[in-house]
């Protein structure tokens, strides 16, 4: 009797401490893990717009996130889109700008705090992202985002891309291509614009080209006001 | 004595008979052991995915070896290069013979991304 009373106990230390071992070192790598080992925990992924070069009328960087995401590319309301082309006019002065418009992967993301479940998250490279395993279709993440970055999939999708995983009843919004970024390329918007409008890289790289130009050139956040710091940013505003 | 293990013959014979003839019929496409022994990958394949689902989504870590997209490049159909396209494709035919409801495919792509390049090449 004795005997199996000690088994059970020794059995139970051992799971126990299984349990710590796993459970420690999958925390401390949560925290500090990433795609690309040779940067762990310092890499912000960012995009500055130069919103002078944006040509009105242009849809290559929508047209190139369509494809590559699988997105319809329809426009109606409960049509996904990840990347919106906009158009903008100083009414005072008559200037007209146009400027693509898409998640802007905050420091702070409100769509991250208003989250019941923890499916919408922020990777440790800065990148926001919707974790559809955990995503009960919710919608409150649509509403706390005040860039209207979000999609809700409402109807059941069929051949999506192999990379691109996306079902109904999940929210979804740009996800900066994570999927080509670990992979060492960059999003599909960034490569598709001819005029080199959107330059993407690593904020926290003083030796990258975006790094170097938001240094010396004019650059806004788009509501600044509300101190999210988003990763994308705009210049010509 | 004897009479009873006659009849339990009798009755062992159409029971086996039974099985082997109701047990699902799998296209396992190139097949092959790339991770763990069949009998270990028919208990425990669902623990390898969703640890590897956490790690990428979260982390970003794409390790090939144990992804969804591992699997479904070896084990789609040679016919239509899909796991979920018929009724004996690979992940359909055991999951239908164990009664357990198959989601992963309402959002992941079941063909093989090999092929699915070729057809969406333009």
């Amino acid at each position: 009797m004795s005997d199996i009373n000690l088994q059970r106990r020794n059995f139970l230390k051992t799971a126990a401490g299984a349990a710590m071992v796993t459970v420690a070192p999958g925390m401390l790598l949560f925290d500090v893990a990433h795609g690309n080992p040779q940067s762990v925990g310092k890499v912000r992924w960012g995009m500055l717009i130069d919103t002078a070069a944006c040509v009105p009328g242009c849809n290559d960087c929508v047209t190139a996130c369509n494809k590559e995401n699988g997105l319809s590319g329809g426009t109606a309301a409960t049509d996904s889109q990840w990347i919106r082309k906009i158009e903008i006019k100083d009414i005072s002065s008559g200037r007209e700008v146009s400027l693509p418009m898409m998640c802007q992967h905050c420091e702070s993301p409100p769509c991250v705090d208003v989250c019941p479940t923890g499916a919408s998250f922020k990777r440790v490279d800065g990148i926001v992202l919707v974790d559809k395993h955990r995503c009960i279709g919710c919608r409150y993440c649509m509403m706390a985002c005040p860039y209207k970055a979000r999609s809700f999939v409402h109807e059941p999708l069929q051949d999506q891309n192999p990379d691109v995983p996306r079902g109904k009843g999940t929210v979804e919004s740009c996800t900066l291509c994570v999927h080509r970024i670990d992979q060492g390329g960059q999003p599909a918007c960034a490569e598709a614009c001819a005029n080199k409008v959107i330059l993407f890289g690593d904020l926290n790289d003083p030796e990258s080209a975006i790094a170097k130009k938001v240094k010396s050139v004019v650059s806004t956040q788009i509501r600044a006001d509300l101190k999210l710091n988003p990763g994308v940013r705009y210049q010509g505003l | 004595m004897k009479r009873l293990v006659l009849l339990l013959l009798c009755l062992c014979v159409p029971a086996v008979w039974a099985t082997e003839s109701s047990l699902p019929k799998i296209d396992i496409g190139k097949g092959g052991e790339c991770v763990k022994d069949v009998q270990w990958m028919r208990k425990n394949h669902m623990h390898l995915l969703v640890h590897q689902r956490d790690e990428t989504v979260l982390k970003g870590v794409r390790e090939v070896k144990n992804s969804l997209k591992n699997c479904i490049e070896c084990h789609a159909s040679i016919k239509d290069d899909s796991v979920i396209a018929r009724e004996d494709s690979f992940c359909v035919a055991c999951h239908k013979y164990e009664a357990v409801k198959l989601d992963c495919f309402e959002c992941h792509s079941g063909v093989r991304k090999s092929a699915w390049l070729k057809r969406n090449a333009k």
